[in-house]
């Protein structure tokens, strides 16, 4: 007789969010490191370094695009200053924003 | 065929119709139909002001000079975009959380709200984009004089400066027109973000079209294109194209920082922007834009090197190429694209450097010339306004006069990455303010002197070559032939590339100016404040408190707030602020929070500081002081005072709850106790009184057989009514006793008297049982002053108890007298068996008898009256364990007599 096991860590989402927040952080280095790496290669030519800078470049482009939907689809987004109507000053406290970083 | 009056007509339809963008928007915008206006979209084209003429033009004539390397403009800002989590995320949310409304605001109001920052940013901001405002005007005319080359039958050539004017002039009143019809929320301007969003559309799709004709209708698709690269490449001199590390690092680390201190891009991402969801798309779009816009630069150059003649002008390849093979409707286009280009880029620039003017120099130069009236004087938001249009007007002035003066001579590419590095001298005290929380004012201003003078001196002035400053002499031989100096080998450092080497020691010399003079500096409290919101804005968005301030009236500050915001933004806020503080009408109390809401709202119209100093004025001070700091802090302490007060009055209320019910047990423990004494006092009474009835009932009978039985019976009776007299006696005594209404007769007497009258009192009871006494007398010579007489009492009725409960054998009372710390202390004990543990708790209590011996005639009160004269006299009768026998111990204190409670 089997049981459906429930999932280890039930706040799978907030874990998948912070894992996003991770990913988002690093994509500037792995871009950094791509962008510098056709200084190691000068003697392909400047039509092969162009392609693969502009290769690379897209492939960034793409994952940001992918990482920033996923940042803003996800539930933990809660500052949305949009939300705020009000001609007035009342911006201040959104009290929902409570989120710390750095956490696991 | 194209000629010079379609051209122009051209260019005034394209500019109505920008006219009719920003104006249709702006209206959209007033009607709250904003949805549109604050798409991702719209922010993400609007960022597109980063791509200015020189990048629509220049770019194609850098590829042509030095291949690939043009591209590190673009690879900069587009690690800042994908990095936006880092840093950007933060500074968009201090920008809408603080309200700042230009880069110097920013600065000025990350330090304290500090002037002096805000006028150092913008000053050098003006000399900064002055020369790239000029840059546009050149490209612009230089469009228009190769137009007037290649197609001039039939025309005049027009002039060339004339062009210009009349460029800067159109630019001027758009820019007022649409730049600042409004002066509240945040700075936004609908209009303007809209019509650049346009503009950004159009030059990208001019770019791609002359993109798309050069490669596949020129060069023969992309397979023949990257040959030309290369055959391009292996044709330029002296390895131009060969990327150098130096300069690859440097100027993509400069176009990074330029993207975010430039002042129209700041505008742009922080100033325009409606929200983080719109910055998280233009994360990946904007990037992609980039992408675009540069995919054809290389082409477009090569193509152009391979087909056009030689010694034709690079930088205008992208108009050259498709007019030379007549393609009239693509060079139109072209000249659009590179208008736009121009055009936006004047635009976003003059509004924010106007909004910097206009906030960090002439506000408070006119707020100090007109020290006491800005609540009452005339109206400020026309004086903002007019200061705002003027700095417009002034921006572009100078800019014209700059394009004058330098003549047009210099490649395109040059002055932009002159100006850069001037802007992106704002990075380190920018990050640092926003990163770290010991970055102070002092710090950041001497970043930025320091920063802008190496600028000025390695890469400023020499670019104005021989004419300038600086005479060959100097830059090959430094000043006053100091080697080490020279202005672009300082310290000996003479491998870098002019603009790197300038980049490389301003930027490290700016930061340890910054690093070194903030971690030496104290900043003021107001700059604390400032710090730490700044740096914590992410984990809290809310305003911390400021001090009380009661000389603030409201009035005064509506009346401000109206001449500012306009009138039904103020009083829209104030009725607002007055309803969240539970008040009617439109004057809310002069909270902090209200002050630094207040404060927020001016800053959105005047910047930082100036809103800061207009408050002040009103407040009479500044408005966060030490004072102010030292009143929150008191405020703080009076608060904690004030709860431990409650604590404390909570356990004495909890004390007094527990008295009180400890007393409300003592009083059932009473009522209980009076019901046993009444049962017990009926039981005792009528025991004596059963026997006198049944004998004197005998005697009216005649039942006595003899006269000796009938005496028996009247003796029995007498004996009982004696029992009788003695326990109503001895009630009445104890009554009167707890009762406090006994009079005392307090006389001096030797112990030992007192002693000799108790123990001749019960001699009769002595004899009969036969005990005997041990007393000392030596020992009993003391003095006492004291009710004796109730004394005596006591002590006879210890010596009977004594005498009557005794159980030896040969019963024997030891009675020890001795004096300890004043107080006498009597012990009478005897050799009997003594009082079980159990009991001694309440032998005291009334009709406490331990057997029910009622044969030795005690009703049980003896020792229960015993303690209340001893209470009376200030002493104490105890019961003395341990003694094997019964001990009883009076004290009494020597020399005190209480005089209280005797009535």
């Amino acid at each position: 007789m089997r049981f459906r096991r429930e999932p280890l860590f039930l706040a799978r989402q907030s874990y998948r969010r912070r894992r996003l927040e991770d990913a988002a952080r690093l994509l500037p280095m792995l871009g950094v490191f791509l962008f510098l790496l056709p200084l190691l290669a000068t003697d392909i030519g400047t039509a092969a370094q162009g392609l693969y800078l502009f290769t690379a470049w897209f492939g960034l482009i793409v994952a940001t695009a992918v990482i920033a939907r996923g940042l803003t689809r996800r539930p933990d987004i809660s500052y949305d200053p949009d939300s705020n109507h009000s001609p007035t000053l009342s911006d201040a406290p959104s009290t929902s924003a409570k989120r710390r970083e750095g956490r696991d | 065929m194209l000629s010079f009056n379609t051209l122009v007509a051209v260019c005034l339809l394209y500019v109505m119709g920008l006219f009719l963008v920003a104006f249709a928007a702006d209206r959209s915008a007033a009607r709250d139909k904003r949805r549109l206006l604050s798409s991702p979209l719209i922010y993400t084209l609007s960022l597109s002001v980063y791509c200015t003429a020189w990048t629509f033009y220049g770019a194609v004539g850098y590829a042509a000079r030095s291949g690939l390397e043009f591209v590190t403009i673009y690879l900069g800002p587009t690690l800042v975009m994908i990095g936006w989590w880092w840093f950007l995320r933060k500074l968009v949310r201090v920008g809408r959380a603080q309200r700042v409304t230009s880069i110097a605001d920013l600065l000025s109001s990350r330090y304290g709200k500090s002037n002096l920052l805000g006028v150092i940013v913008t000053l050098s901001a003006v000399i900064g984009t002055t020369p790239y405002i000029a840059l546009q005007l050149q490209s612009v005319t230089l469009a228009f004089s190769v137009f007037a080359r290649d197609r001039s039958a039939g025309w005049n050539v027009p002039d060339l400066d004339a062009t210009a004017l009349w460029v800067a002039g159109g630019l001027a009143l758009f820019t007022i027109l649409f730049g600042t019809r409004n002066l509240d929320v945040n700075e936004r301007h609908h209009g303007v973000v809209t019509a650049i969003a346009v503009e950004a559309v159009v030059k990208l799709v001019a770019l791609l079209a002359v993109g798309v004709f050069v490669v596949w209708g020129i060069g023969g698709g992309p397979a023949n294109i990257a040959q030309t690269v290369d055959e391009a490449m292996r044709a330029t001199p002296k390895d131009a194209w060969t990327i150098t590390g130096g300069r690859w690092v440097g100027l993509t680390f400069l176009s990074a920082a330029a993207f975010l201190t430039l002042p129209r891009m700041f505008h742009v991402l922080v100033v325009e922007n409606p929200g983080e969801r719109q910055l998280a798309v233009a994360s990946w779009a904007f990037p992609a834009y980039l992408f675009l816009m540069s995919l054809f630069v290389l082409p477009i150059a090569v193509v152009g090197l391979g087909t056009l003649p030689a010694g034709e002008n690079p930088d205008l390849f992208v108009l050259t190429i498709p007019l030379h093979f007549d393609q009239d409707g693509l060079a139109m286009l072209s000249f659009l694209g590179g208008f736009s280009s121009a055009t936006s880029m004047v635009i976003v620039a003059s509004i924010a450097l106007a909004t910097m003017v206009s906030n960090h120099v002439i506000m408070p130069i006119w707020l100090s010339i007109r020290p006491k009236e800005a609540t009452v004087s005339g109206d400020v938001r026309q004086v903002l306004l007019a200061a705002r249009r003027l700095s417009i007007i002034g921006v572009l002035v100078l800019g014209y006069l700059y394009f004058r003066m330098s003549g047009g001579g210099t490649a395109l590419a040059a002055i932009g990455m002159i100006s850069f590095t001037g802007v992106a001298q704002v990075l380190p005290a920018m990050a640092g303010g926003l990163l770290w929380r010991g970055a102070s004012r002092n710090g950041a201003a001497a970043g930025l002197i320091t920063g802008f003078v190496v600028w000025a001196y390695t890469l400023f002035l020499p670019s104005f070559g021989d004419a300038g400053l600086m005479s060959a002499g100097f830059l090959a031989e430094g000043p006053f032939g100091i080697a080490w100096l020279k202005p672009q080998a300082l310290f000996g450092v003479s491998g870098l590339d002019p603009v790197v080497h300038a980049v490389f020691w301003s930027m490290i010399l700016n930061s340890f100016a910054f690093i070194g003079v903030s971690l030496m500096s104290f900043p003021g409290p107001l700059e604390r404040l400032q710090g730490a919101q700044f740096v914590n804005v992410l984990d809290h968005t809310h305003q911390t408190h400021g001090g009380v301030f009661p000389a603030a009236v409201a009035e005064d500050l509506l009346v401000m707030a109206q001449r500012t915001m306009g009138a039904d933004a103020a009083q829209n806020l104030f009725q607002t602020q007055a309803r969240a503080q539970g008040k009617e009408g439109y004057l809310p109390d002069t909270t902090p929070d209200f002050i630094a809401r207040l404060e927020r709202a001016l800053s959105g119209s005047v910047g930082a500081a100036t809103a800061h100093a207009m408050i002040a004025q009103i407040m009479g001070g500044a408005t966060v002081s030490v004072d102010d700091l030292m009143a929150v802090a008191d405020e703080t302490q009076q608060m904690l005072v004030y709860s431990s007060q409650l604590e404390e009055k909570q356990k004495e209320l909890t004390s007094t709850a527990r008295q009180l019910s400890a007393a409300n047990e003592k009083l059932t423990q009473l009522s209980i106790q009076k019901d046993a004494f009444l049962s017990q006092i009926s039981h005792e009474l009528r025991t004596p009184m059963t026997s006198i009835r049944a004998f004197s009932e005998i005697l009216r009978d005649g039942g006595a057989k003899d006269a000796q039985a009938a005496e028996q019976h009247a003796s029995i009776i007498h004996d009982e009514a004696l029992r009788l007299t003695r326990l109503l006696d001895d009630l009445l005594d104890l009554s009167v006793l707890e009762h406090g209404q006994v009079q005392l007769n307090p006389q001096r007497e030797v112990l030992s008297k007192v002693l000799d009258r108790a123990v001749a009192a019960t001699q009769s009871l002595i004899v009969a049982e036969d005990l005997r006494i041990h007393r000392d007398h030596a020992r009993e010579q003391i003095v006492i002053a004291t009710d004796t007489d109730r004394l005596a009492q006591v002590f006879i009725n210890l010596i009977a108890n004594a005498a009557k409960y005794g159980d030896a054998k040969y019963k024997r009372l030891t009675i020890r007298v001795s004096v300890r710390d004043g107080v006498l202390r009597l012990d009478f004990v005897d050799n009997g068996s003594g009082i079980p543990t159990e009991s001694q708790a309440m032998i005291f209590e009334k009709f406490a008898r331990l057997t029910d011996n009622a044969a030795a005639g005690g009703a049980g009160l003896g020792l229960a009256i015993c303690r209340e004269i001893m209470d009376r006299l200030g002493g104490a009768i105890t019961y003395l364990p341990g003694q094997r026998g019964a001990a009883f111990r009076v004290t009494l204190p020597l020399e005190k007599i209480p005089h209280h409670g005797w009535n």
